[in-house]
């Protein structure tokens, strides 16, 4: 019989927390700090709203590019909150999450041999994505020193004439980093300078703890024109399973991708755009209350690691914390695993989000205090015990 | 800081004041004090706690009685409330707009012990024009905690 399988997915490897996480699933008295996801559930209106739309009935398709009253809503919510300015009718799709639309923004701007500069640790689908749309990732490793923000000169330094998009993860996954006004700013120059253009996945945007406004790259002058800018209900809304995200851009760029879209999709989740217009209208209290939860919790870790004196930079964003250790001289992955095995707590190695990962593990603070609390007594004294 | 120490003890008096400190980023020190000072000012009035009785082997009766009354000359509804939260048997009372006064719950441990309460001791009072009995079935939730089991964390392992 004949291959069944195409070479290139064949060649890509599976993500590293699914590898990971199998060996926890047969633990199950392990604490996990591994979840990438809310643990808080969706607001009951916005849940309301879906049942009501389904008692009424509304089961059809919407139209490929979302429910447009959705998107008039949305297109107020970026202008209210980040300053940006997107027509709804033209520039602007809604996904099923936002990794829809990360990988059909590639399909859509991606020729074979187009590089794509990824600033590593990152979330683990732009690398795949790029190769699948047949583009070429290039990683740029951002270092904890700078507490992995990208700074200018390593930006120019993964430069060639091949480089076509810049990914822009911030607030990051794994790390937790933002990148603030002045961060932007030069690497703003240097986009256009060399006419690249940007995919900034905002989906943490409404997680972030500096005390100041999250900037979107977006809204500098002359950037969207060239962002693509992706957000969603997932993390701000605590939304994940209702599988609903949104793209900005250009409407050259939306128009290729709603033709990609309408192959594979068709259209995103009826019943969850229609809940999500109260989500995006009405929820801004309640996304308030979750953010500052999360922000006690990250203090809480912060000051438990301080304690430890395990290095930690303070991360400002998304619901991750992801401490160095570097000094116990094994790899993120055999730290992960030995936690796991002694203590069984899993926590995720940063080498899963990229090679700059390598001294580092991620954990998740999207738990009850409770948890979080359990989970930090032992790592404490796997710690103390390492430190014998 | 006040704000949300009493968020956070609203919902568990229990917590740990160490988690409690660090989550807020100050020191034990500060929040004791800070609870001490609002206990002393009577913004914290107590710790109870809240038991799901079903589960246990002890009878619980509880009732949501209306209470239209005639306000005192000179003293409004306060001494009349007054009147009825003395007694041990009720457990809140509340002054609400409407169309009776008061809305007075009371705890027994049985169905008589409830009705006695109401007609000896609330309807006599001289101020209190009518009652009306109305009898808790079944508790959901309470001080914002809802009583069924609570539900384990159903997320599932994905790679993000």
């Amino acid at each position: 019989m004949r291959n069944p399988l195409n070479k290139v997915i064949t060649e890509i490897k599976p993500s590293g927390i699914r590898k990971f996480f199998d060996i926890v699933a047969e633990m199950p008295e392990a604490i996990s700090l591994g979840v990438g996801e809310p643990d808080f559930d969706t607001p009951w209106k916005v849940r309301d709203e879906a049942i009501y739309s389904l008692e009424r009935g509304r089961t059809f398709y919407t139209s490929n590019s979302g429910l447009k009253e959705l998107r008039v809503e949305i297109s107020d919510f970026l202008e209210r909150h980040y300053g940006l300015k997107y027509d709804p009718i033209k520039e602007m799709l809604m996904t099923v999450g936002g990794s829809e639309g990360i990988d059909v923004a590639l399909r859509a701007m991606l020729d074979p041999g187009d590089e794509v500069l990824i600033p590593q640790p990152c979330y683990v689908s732009y690398d795949p994505c790029t190769i699948l749309a047949g583009g070429v990732p290039v990683p740029i490793n951002l270092k904890e020193e700078n507490d992995f923000r990208l700074k200018p000169e390593e930006l120019e330094a993964a430069i060639t004439d091949k480089s076509k998009i810049l990914i822009m993860p911030f607030p990051n996954n794994p790390t937790g980093a933002v990148m603030e006004r002045e961060d932007l700013e030069p690497i703003v120059e240097i986009v256009k300078k060399h006419d690249l253009f940007v995919l900034t996945d905002e989906i943490y945007s409404e997680l972030s703890y500096t005390g100041k406004d999250h900037v979107s790259i977006a809204s500098f002058p002359g950037m969207k024109e060239r962002t693509i800018y992706i957000n969603g209900f997932s993390k701000s809304h605590a939304m994940t399973g209702w599988r609903l995200g949104y793209v900005c851009a250009p409407e050259i760029v939306i128009q290729q991708m709603t033709k990609i879209h309408q192959f594979a999709i068709m259209c995103a989740p009826t019943t969850s755009q229609y809940a999500a217009i109260t989500a995006i209208r009405d929820c801004d209290e309640d996304v308030a209350n979750m953010r500052e939860e999360y922000n006690d919790r990250r203090r809480y870790l912060l000051n438990r690691f301080k304690q430890m004196n395990v290095k930690c930079f303070e991360p400002f964003g998304a619901f991750y914390i992801f401490p160095s250790i570097a000094e116990f001289g094994m790899t993120s992955e055999e730290f992960c695993t030995k936690l796991l095995k002694e203590k069984e707590v899993a926590v995720v190695p940063g080498t899963a989000f990229g090679d700059s990962g390598e001294g580092n593990v991620r954990i998740s603070y999207a738990y009850s205090l409770e948890n979080l609390k359990k989970a930090m007594d032992r790592i404490e004294e796997f710690i103390n015990e390492l430190r014998k | 800081m006040r704000e949300k120490i009493l968020n956070y003890i609203q919902h568990n008096s229990r917590i740990d004041l160490a988690d409690l400190a660090m989550m807020l980023g100050t020191d034990k020190a500060a929040v004791m004090n800070e609870l001490e000072k609002m206990e002393n000012e009577h913004i914290i009035c107590g710790y109870p706690t809240l038991i799901n009785w079903d589960k246990t082997d002890v009878e619980k009766v509880s009732a949501l009685i209306e209470v239209r009354v005639t306000p005192q000359r000179g003293m409004g509804f306060d001494k009349v409330a007054e009147r009825i939260y003395n007694y041990p048997e009720v457990d809140a009372v509340y002054l609400i707009s409407g169309s009776y006064d008061f809305m007075v719950s009371i705890e027994g441990h049985t169905l008589r012990e409830v009705a006695d309460f109401v007609s000896a001791k609330l309807s006599p009072l001289d101020s209190v024009l009518s009652t009306q009995t109305n009898f808790v079935l079944k508790k959901y939730k309470d001080h914002g905690i809802i009583m069924a089991e609570k539900n384990v964390d159903e997320r599932e392992k994905v790679s993000l």
